[in-house]
């Protein structure tokens, strides 16, 4: 039996000296991470609250006027929103309609960007790397800039916010699906291209049915998150209710009951697709994940 | 029997055919649903309408301005006073007697030569030429009785001219003339973006930077390097120090809204985890939170925020930490969910108090999963800064909403279009190396 209480200088005893040092410096560093980091909020917080036009501390207490305010006039005016809810729905369709097909085209693009930049699938494996940065650049430029860039070129309307989420979405598709991909079994590509099948062929019958729940279930994620965006981008002049609610926002008091109506409508359609898209991601995955 | 039935030939044959209908209908179906919405959303946004309102010279505009500038010459017409300007900005204009080569000022004519044999004049009595190597002369002359009159009758003017009395402009390959009353310039265009680096009122423009580094020194009251440096830092064309400081801005208002909404979710999942918070009511209460705050859109919290903080990156920031402490709350409680007791319940058996058997038992097998998706969220707000600072006017997307809205400033929204990009990438980079090699410690 070895001596637990052992004498100086036995080896039990140095290895109980070096992991006491050990756990000594992990702590120390540990200590220094955390306060390197409470430094770095802290000094950020000051930062930026001096960059800011309006203080914290003199606007906190402000957070709760305005949703207050919002709310007590659609109170008063609460006959009207039935009427304002049905008049905003066309606008919340085609905010709707601009994420759908956003989705819909991004999701088909990322689609083909994953095969190009994944090692196995690809056609032109040469030109991995090329498609891999394609979809980082895609993937960085923020919506609102390409969607501003295109109303200057094509005037407002849905179509600059389509093409600006389409582009963002190809891009984070890209990453994600290749990802998906890289899992993908190869047996079945093996069999058919020993029968002759071509690139095509052994993309649609041996690839597209392994990845495809996983693809479903990310686009609808993507879904949910391109309603938000399609909204923001309505704010910024591309249609849809975003616009309405900039348009509601800017007359300010007297028109707070159009803005609660909009409000309502938004949370009512995020939440709504949450629901509907984490129930069929659920089926798809057939786990709880998230 | 029954069991016979079951796999008789016919039934399987009726099976496999309703399955191969199934199938049809669904490779037929899927994609033919999706044509008819298409062609549905096609004329809601009114797509074959885009082609009117499409303006194709804003287009050209845009592209031009994003890869070259052009350098005015300018006369003002009152006082004959010529002025030479890079995009016709006070800041960009060349100090008196520096002009370019290609501009020749003799009394009061002004001559101008541009590429391809082209070349304009300024001369006396508020005339101005076109030379057009295969055109030939337009002349022009401007009175403050008749307005601009030319030289030519308005029939024999090319397509490139458009005339009336109060406007000549020629636009050719090379540059291009308008007169007005007030006015005559000339424009030459150049590629590139200009002086990017030094603006013309610095004693480092046009040295390069080996002359700077090792050459002579330039400006007897500061070295060459430290010289260089300021005027480069201070750049009132291209404002390097508030773009810097804008960029730093939105990384700022990724961090503290990430952490922030990190550090406040933390303590709530523990209430919202099955495992963890043993009365029902709170943990729906609190699941219910969430759920709202992640309902409400970034947007419309970015809204109430700056109507009480007012523009800035404080506003982004809140704007973030509110709405990402939804999402972090819920993954959060479902990391919590599916902690393995065992290691608990080993941490227990050894005396430990509550407090030390979540420091032992659980902080231990949650860390690496938090960190990771914390770290994944920092990465995708930088981008959502961009987008947040855009709407309150904060950081580098205000830089770009306002060059946008000049209108004229392409190169500006492109340059800082590729800083935003670089800027995504680099968290992207920086956050993958973080979180593999947690990933990698924890396994």
């Amino acid at each position: 039996m070895a001596d637990l209480s052992a004498a100086p200088g036995t080896p039990v005893q140095d290895i109980r000296d070096s992991y006491m040092a050990l756990v000594q410096r992990r702590r120390l560093y540990n200590g220094v991470l955390l306060a390197v980091f409470v430094v770095l909020m802290v000094s950020g917080f000051y930062v930026a609250d001096a960059r800011n036009a309006g203080g914290f501390w003199d606007g906190w207490h402000q957070i709760l006027d305005f949703p207050a305010g919002v709310v007590s006039e659609a109170w008063e005016k609460r006959a009207n929103l039935p009427g304002l809810l049905v008049h905003y729905l066309p606008s919340l369709l085609e905010t709707f309609n601009i994420a759908a097909v956003s989705t819909l085209i991004g999701c088909i693009a990322g689609l083909f960007l994953s095969l190009a930049a994944t090692r196995g699938l690809a056609k032109w494996p040469l030109l991995i790397p090329v498609f891999r940065r394609l979809s980082d650049v895609l993937r960085a430029i923020p919506e609102i800039v390409i969607a501003l860039v295109l109303i200057f070129m094509m005037g407002g309307g849905p179509v600059p916010a389509m093409i600006a989420i389409a582009i963002h979405t190809a891009g984070a598709m890209g990453k994600l699906y290749s990802e998906v991909n890289e899992n993908v079994d190869l047996k079945p590509l093996e069999g058919l291209s020993s029968v002759g099948a071509n690139w095509s062929q052994r993309m649609l019958l041996a690839v597209i049915p392994q990845v495809a729940p996983n693809y479903l279930s990310y686009a609808l994620l993507r879904l949910e998150i391109n309603i938000r965006a399609s909204a923001i981008l309505g704010f910024v002049g591309a249609g849809g209710i975003g616009y309405e609610l900039r348009n509601s926002m800017s007359w300010g008091q007297g028109k707070f009951d159009e803005a609660a109506a909009i409000f309502i409508l938004l949370f009512a359609t995020i939440v709504l697709v949450d629901q509907v898209s984490s129930h069929f991601r659920n089926r798809l995955i057939g786990t709880g994940g998230h | 029997m029954a069991e016979t039935a079951l796999f008789s030939r016919e039934d399987m044959k009726a099976d496999a055919s309703r399955l191969f209908f199934r199938k049809r209908l669904l490779a037929f179906g899927v994609p033919g649903l999706l044509l008819v919405y298409l062609t549905y959303v096609f004329f809601a946004f009114d797509v074959p309408g885009l082609a009117d309102r499409m303006r194709l010279d804003n287009a050209a505009t845009l592209v031009s301005d994003a890869v070259s500038y052009k350098t005015h010459v300018t006369r003002d017409n009152r006082s004959g006073a010529v002025t030479v300007a890079k995009e016709g900005e006070r800041k960009g204009a060349y100090p008196e007697g520096e002009i370019p080569e290609w501009v020749t000022i003799d009394g009061d004519r002004t001559f101008i030569t541009l590429p391809e044999g082209h070349a304009a004049e300024f001369g006396p009595d508020n005339t101005a030429v076109y030379i057009h190597p295969a055109f030939g002369r337009i002349e022009a002359s401007v009175s403050r009785a008749s307005g601009v009159q030319v030289s030519l009758p308005e029939a024999d003017l090319p397509d490139w001219v458009s005339y009336s009395s109060s406007r000549l402009d020629i636009r050719t390959e090379a540059g291009r003339l308008t007169v007005t009353r007030n006015r005559t310039e000339v424009f030459r265009y150049f590629w590139g973006w200009e002086l990017f680096w030094f603006t013309l009122d610095s004693p480092y423009h046009d040295h390069g930077p080996l002359e700077i580094a090792f050459g002579p020194q330039l400006d007897p009251e500061r070295t060459n390097l430290e010289g260089a440096w300021e005027d480069f830092w201070n750049n009132a064309m291209w404002r390097h120090k508030d773009v810097v400081w804008a960029l730093g801005e939105t990384i700022l208002m990724a961090f503290l809204g990430t952490m922030g909404a990190a550090l406040i979710a933390l303590p709530l999942a523990f209430l919202a985890a099955k495992n963890f918070a043993p009365l029902m009511i709170v943990r729906q209460a609190v699941r219910r939170v969430f759920d709202f705050v992640r309902g409400v859109d970034a947007l419309i919290f970015t809204i109430l925020l700056s109507r009480a903080f007012g523009p800035g990156p404080l506003t982004g920031a809140l704007a973030i930490l509110i709405t990402d402490s939804g999402s972090f709350g819920k993954l959060f409680s479902e990391a919590l969910e599916n902690v393995d007791k065992k290691q608990i319940e080993g941490v227990a058996s050894t005396g430990a108090k509550p407090l030390q058997r979540y420091r032992f038992g659980v902080v231990p097998q949650i860390a690496p999963i938090l960190l990771s998706q914390v770290l994944y969220f920092l990465e995708s707000n930088t981008r959502s800064a961009t987008i947040i600072g855009a709407i309150t006017g904060g950081g580098i997307g205000l830089l770009i909403t306002q060059a946008i809205n000049t209108q004229k400033d392409w190169e500006e929204v492109s340059y800082y279009i590729v800083l935003v990009i670089l800027m995504v990438i680099a968290m992207d980079w920086i956050s993958g190396k973080i979180r593999a090699r947690l990933i990698h410690g924890a396994s």
